[in-house]
């Protein structure tokens, strides 16, 4: 029988199994690819279902602990959302992978699929999972599986990267995060996610809400808000497809997915507003929006610009939680969906410039849109969605978030939204303009580059122009989330 | 529980208390005289298995009964000697016999490589003398029989310990420092002891407690636990009577120290609980008082120094000693909070412990057992050759830091619950902070482990050399049981919680 539950439990072991797949077909690498890829369209099906069915809020138990520490699965729409944007990402991104990893004639392959299946699993988890606790748990298997991935060439650079992300990632979630999930836990009596907020509900005084803020906002590190960010641009040491789905896609939403999932049902957003941490904790994102992008414009190595890039985006979602009006909150919910497309764009598009001429500095990069036309077309539709330029699907986050700055009584807080957008505009279309206008450096560029790693990045360009007229279902979609928990916080007095 | 109570014969079972320690203590004779190590091995292992069998079956009995007292020779306490188990000791005699059966396993090829052939069956009958110490301590229902099998204990510590100088002279040194902190700490314990005597009339433990509760505290009571809560505290490595712990931890035989780490520390932590919470009483001012400003602040300086320490060494084996230290500050730390619910969490934290560290000695064992490896830098490369002990290694590694899937999150998770119950976030501050200094002290291994490549001998890269099953499977068992009780938590935390509330009287 297909039921939800059966669907749940599917999400979590298909990604699961198909690791094992991937491991025990090893030697024969077409077969291991197409194991990737089946497990990848299988998952696609099935979180599919999912988004149907997530507004009846499917429950499964997983595993009780002890008494009152149990790990459930718990559908609800954002999570829907997050599963969505992962699965369907990851299927483009194998296509990606194959044609990246062969190209390149990169080593351990089978434990780099391997461990890319296990990290699919962990942000699976991190989605559907139904209380604080076994958000943890998939939180810290994502932190652990994607250690190889992150060290994969296994060089002193790499390492020391590796050594970055783990220490942050591992750091700030057992120093700051566990003991926020620990006192909820004290608090309220349970961490299940609650519409309305779980502590709003047990009526937590706003003073120790605020202290808890504080610690989540900086214990999920993969929110990478200023200053625990720098794990992110170390990441960049992994190969592109990890850059490409884990830290633009999986891990990086994981973290903001968690923010945004606690803002919701466990402060509610009444109580976050009711808190002074708040303010300070959207000062803190908006100055990280800026402050990022202005290091951004510093780095000439593509994929460090981009990283820098996605700290800055990153850091809108968590604005929109701290702006904490359920119109702000929905343009942190769409700005995962949305910067997630553009983003991974972007990077497929590094990995393919790479992966053809062997080129990671942006100053190498004139006149390469002659050799690669498609791949830069796709870029500059990537960028431009970042920017937020309608009619692409970048647009709806920055504009629910400003009307929610404006709505909540934050008005400069659009100042800071806007000086991004054209801080966007500096950083990002140069490489477009240069690659397209500038003469090229050196000719002789005649070998033409894998299709699998052009294919990709102009599917996902589509997808972002396809998103920017999705958007009516998509609000429907989300919205009666934020809505309800305002509605259920005022309901409870 | 009921079903458990019935599984020893009738006899067996009416003398399984004293069963428990006589059979060690016979083998130990045993043993001394077999021509061979491997049948002096033959004789402990079936010993620890026998022992862990009668555990269980007392585990059974007090499941059903609650108390199980029992009359040496048929004297009556409080003039007879009394062996007395309850919800306290006996999931420690557990501890204690699954302990001694899987590092018995261990041993064999771990003992054939280090110790002489010659002295093989003189090591495993003064194990055994020690094991049968141990297990005297955690049963004894009277104070002077705690101090004879601590001395038991501590003498046959003091030998096996010793032993180690095949592979290093140290070990020598070690062990002298070790007996002469131990004296120290038997004779302070002693004292307490005598002081006892001399104020209630008895030795027997529960009668003290209530001559105790009927005649109130003097001057001379309150220095019986002065001297108690030191002569015990150096034994169970409390900081900062510790010092004599991290050279004794490296230099003994690797079997040794993997069987202490995950025990003898444990049982003086018993004793200590024992004396402090039944004899002396939490509700009495001054030891109320030594809760908040002695356990518990010396509880959180161990997590701290000790965890510090542990960062900087450059010997494996030493390393580990020091992230002890740490742990046993978190045992302090629990008790120190004088509720059912820190003492809990840190007898939870005590049997989760056992698990971590037996598992990752042994790893330590076996890694120098076929490599010679001692230090950090010598790890290099053995996730390619050595792959299943450094998994093992790794996920008791994991579960030391706390990382969820571990059990080592379980200990966390009650100890910060029972903190916030106490209104202490200085506590709960200084558990993440060891939890990060943790973090980095294991993050030194695994990345040595996993990260660098094999070193190469003249030229030749070193191959993968897996280890003999007897050391792979108890390690293997151990790393497995970290996992398996983070997804079963209720067995140990129904454990630790019964045993918190026998002693606290359901306070």
């Amino acid at each position: 029988m297909w039921t939800p539950e059966l669907s749940l439990a599917l999400a979590l072991a298909i990604p699961a199994l198909g690791g094992v797949a991937v491991a025990l077909l090893g030697r024969y690498p077409n077969l291991r690819e197409a194991a990737t890829l089946i497990s990848a369209v299988l998952l696609a099906f099935n979180v599919a279902y999912l988004v149907e069915v997530a507004q009846s809020h499917p429950t499964l138990e997983l595993a009780t602990l002890a008494p009152g520490l149990h790990l459930v699965f718990r559908l609800e729409p954002l999570g829907a959302v997050f599963a969505a944007v992962a699965s369907g990402l990851w299927i483009v991104n194998s296509l990606y992978s194959i044609g990246y990893m062969r190209g390149n004639g990169e080593k351990n392959q089978t434990r780099f699929y391997v461990c890319f299946c296990i990290a699919i699993a962990g942000a699976m988890g991190v989605a559907l999972s139904g209380n604080l606790l076994t958000m943890f748990l998939f939180y810290e298997v994502l932190t652990l599986s994607t250690y190889p991935l992150v060290t994969h060439k296994g060089d002193a650079n790499a390492k020391r990267g590796g050594a970055i992300y783990l220490s942050i990632l591992l750091g700030t979630s057992i120093g700051l995060l566990l003991p926020a999930v620990i006192t909820t836990h004290f608090l309220a009596g349970s961490t299940d996610f609650v519409a309305g907020g779980l502590l709003a509900v047990n009526d937590v005084t706003p003073a120790i809400a605020g202290v808890l803020l504080v610690l989540f906002a900086f214990g999920i590190g993969k929110a990478a808000l200023m200053p625990v960010h720098p794990w992110l641009p170390n990441a960049m040491v992994a190969p592109t497809p990890v850059s490409a789905l884990l830290h633009a896609v999986a891990v990086v939403k994981a973290g903001v997915f968690a923010m945004l999932k606690v803002g919701v049902y466990i402060f509610g957003s009444d109580l976050i507003a009711a808190t002074p941490a708040s303010d300070a904790l959207a000062w803190i994102a908006a100055i990280s929006i800026v402050l990022a992008s202005v290091v951004a414009m510093t780095k000439d190595n593509l994929k460090a610009r981009l990283a820098f890039s996605t700290v800055s985006q990153l850091s809108y979602v968590t604005l929109g939680v701290m702006l904490a009006s359920p119109l702000a909150m929905l343009g942190g919910a769409l700005q995962i969906v949305m910067h997630a497309w553009g983003k991974i764009t972007l990077f497929m598009s590094a990995g393919a410039i790479y992966t053809a001429t062997k080129k990671t500095e942006i100053s190498q990069m004139a006149g390469l849109g002659r050799y690669m036309p498609w791949l830069f077309i796709a870029y500059t539709v990537g960028a431009l969605s970042i920017i937020g330029l309608p009619p692409l699907g970048g647009t709806w986050p920055k504009l629910f978030l400003m009307e929610g700055a404006w709505e909540s009584g934050h008005g400069l807080l659009i100042v800071a939204l806007i000086a991004s957008s054209i801080l966007n505009v500096a950083y990002l279309l140069p490489i477009s303009a240069r690659a397209f206008f500038a003469p090229p450096e050196e000719a002789g560029l005649k070998k033409k580059p894998p299709m699998l790693v052009i294919l990709p990045p102009v599917i996902t360009a589509c997808g972002v122009i396809v998103l920017f007229f999705l958007i009516g279902p998509l609000r429907d979609y989300l919205a009666p989330v934020f809505l309800s928990s305002s509605l259920a916080a005022e309901a409870a007095p | 529980m009921d079903m458990l109570a019935s599984f020893l014969p009738a006899g067996v079972a009416h003398h399984a208390p004293v069963l428990i320690v006589v059979v060690p203590l016979i083998a130990a004779a045993v043993a001394a005289f077999m021509p061979r190590g491997v049948m002096a091995w033959s004789v402990a292992l079936a010993t620890s298995v026998i022992v862990a069998i009668l555990a269980f079956g007392l585990l059974g009995q007090v499941g059903a009964h609650g108390v199980v007292s029992y009359d040496v020779g048929g004297w009556a306490p409080p003039h007879g000697i009394e062996i007395r188990l309850d919800r306290l000791n006996v999931p420690i005699l557990l501890l204690l016999g699954v302990l001694g059966v899987l590092s018995l396993i261990y041993a064999l090829p771990s003992v054939a490589d280090e110790i002489a052939k010659k002295q093989q069956a003189l090591f495993y009958s003064a194990f055994l003398v020690c094991f049968s110490g141990l297990i005297g301590v955690t049963i004894a229902g009277d104070a002077f029989n705690v101090f004879v099998f601590l001395e038991i204990s501590s003498i046959a510590t003091y030998t096996i310990i010793a032993m180690g100088v095949g592979k290093d002279r140290r070990a020598l040194t070690a062990s002298y420092n070790y007996l002469v902190l131990g004296t120290i700490g038997a004779t302070f314990f002693v004292i307490g002891v005598g002081f006892l005597y001399m104020a209630t009339g008895t030795l027997n433990m529960a009668d003290m407690a209530a001559v105790l509760e009927q005649n109130g505290h003097n001057r001379v009571t309150q220095a019986a636990f002065a001297f108690i809560v030191v002569g015990l505290g150096l034994k169970a490595a409390m900081f900062p009577l510790h010092v004599w712990l991290p050279n004794a931890y490296a230099f003994a035989p690797n079997f040794v120290t993997a069987f202490l780490a995950s025990t003898a520390t444990k049982v003086a932590f018993y004793a200590l609980v024992r004396f402090v919470f039944s004899i002396f009483h939490p509700d009495v001012a001054f030891v109320s008082m030594s809760f908040t400003w002695l356990f518990a602040v010396v509880g959180v300086i161990a997590m701290m120094v000790a965890s510090v320490q542990a960062v900087f060494q450059t010997d494996a084996r030493r390393l580990l000693a020091y992230s002890s230290v740490a742990q046993v500050g978190y045992m302090m730390l629990g008790l120190g909070m004088g509720t059912a619910a820190g003492l809990s969490a840190g007898l939870l934290h005590l049997m989760n412990h056992a698990l971590m560290k037996g598992a990752l000695f042994m790893a330590l064992g076996a890694f120098a057992l076929n490599f010679g490896v001692r230090r950090v830098k010598d790890l290099a490369g053995l996730g390619k050759t050595m792959p299943a002990s450094a998994m093992a290694f790794t996920v008791a590694g994991l579960s030391l830091v706390g990382v969820p899937l571990t059990v080592g999150f379980t200990s966390k998770w009650y100890l910060v619950t029972a903190a916030l119950e106490r209104g202490w976030w200085w506590a709960v501050a200084a558990l993440m902070i060891s939890s990060l200094l943790a973090l980095a002290y294991v993050a030194r291994l695994l990345a040595a482990i996993w990260m660098e490549n094999p070193p190469s001998h003249h030229g030749e890269v070193a191959q993968r050399r897996l280890a003999p099953w007897m050391v792979l499977v108890p390690m293997l068992i151990l790393a497995a049981a970290n996992v398996y009780f983070f997804f079963h938590a209720d067995p140990l935390v129904g454990l630790a919680q019964a045993a918190a509330d026998a002693v606290m009287g359901g306070r």
